[in-house]
């Protein structure tokens, strides 16, 4: 399997919704050794003039993986899972993500490089609230490990 | 109280701590993310796929290095843009675990936006484990 080289500019549906839960978020900012008020405590999130408690900036990824899901089981994309490796990340928020926001995020591939035998396949992914409003945007880098 | 745009230089150290990750960590951050991939927390599977040993979830990495950030800047809320590149992996011992140190410098200042990039420096066992970790924070100018 060796990925498909027209791959760049493929879009996949927009991911069933995702509703961000109160004790996710505390259980994610635990998880990331997070001691932000915001993510923990309701009245703090209030006070910085928010519903709920603040996600920690790479809950996105929850979010995103749903998405990306969808790329890594498409046949048609070649991608083999197991000689994927994590290149680069990156989140670009429009506002935070916070509990009770319901968010279905849009994965496009951007481009497809071959390097050195391995493939780097970038992908964006549009994260958006039920009105279409842009929360954040996830760029992953995957590089999938060429068949020596 | 948050930093305010103005104090700001580049090249000040805004943030420093030294994070300790165990396999405990590992099978949390598993659990909260949803990333079962048996590569970190099986030492068989890790062995079969030829690595040193279980490996932390680079997004742990990515998700705890920020953390002294958001710390400082007042809240996750006021990061706008967060990205890394991995460039090594973290191998977690199942005694010991593993210590990451994290720095985070003033890279680059942007007056008209009032947003300040912050450079992560994240080193595990003397080497970086992180390329261009760089995180956009919003801060409050000095007019309001």
């Amino acid at each position: 399997m060796s990925v498909n080289p027209d791959l760049a500019g493929r879009s996949y549906p927009a991911t069933s919704p995702y509703l961000v839960g109160r004790e996710k978020v505390r259980e994610f900012a635990r998880a990331v050794l997070s001691a932000d008020p915001t993510s923990h405590d309701v009245e703090a999130a209030r006070a910085a003039g928010f519903d709920d408690v603040v996600a920690p900036p790479t809950f996105a990824v929850v979010v995103q993986e749903h998405a990306l899901a969808q790329l890594l089981a498409d046949d048609d994309a070649g991608i083999d899972f197991s000689r994927v490796v994590h290149g680069d990340q990156r989140f670009s928020f429009t506002r935070p993500i916070v509990a009770g926001d319901e968010l279905t995020a849009t994965l496009t591939v951007v481009s497809v490089k071959t390097l050195a035998g391995n493939s780097m396949v970038t992908a964006d992914t549009v994260v958006t609230d039920p009105s279409g409003a842009h929360v954040v945007t996830a760029t992953s880098t995957l590089v999938v490990r060429g068949e020596a | 109280m948050s930093p305010r745009f103005g104090e700001l230089t580049v090249g000040d150290v805004v943030a420093e701590a030294t994070l300790d990750l165990s396999r405990d960590s590992l099978v949390r951050y598993a659990g909260a993310s949803g990333d079962f991939n048996p590569i970190h927390y099986r030492d068989d599977v890790a062995a079969s796929v030829g690595l040193p040993g279980v490996l932390a979830h680079g997004m742990l990495t990515m998700g705890a290095a920020v953390q002294p950030v958001v710390e400082w800047a007042g809240g996750a809320a006021h990061v706008v843009d967060y990205q890394v590149r991995f460039t090594r992996p973290v191998v977690v011992d199942p005694a010991t675990g593993a210590r990451l140190e994290v720095s985070a410098k003033v890279g680059a200042l942007d007056a008209e936006k009032a947003t300040a990039r912050i450079d992560l420096t994240v080193r595990y066992d003397e080497a970086t484990v992180l390329g261009k970790a760089q995180v956009v924070v919003s801060l409050e100018s000095d007019a309001s």
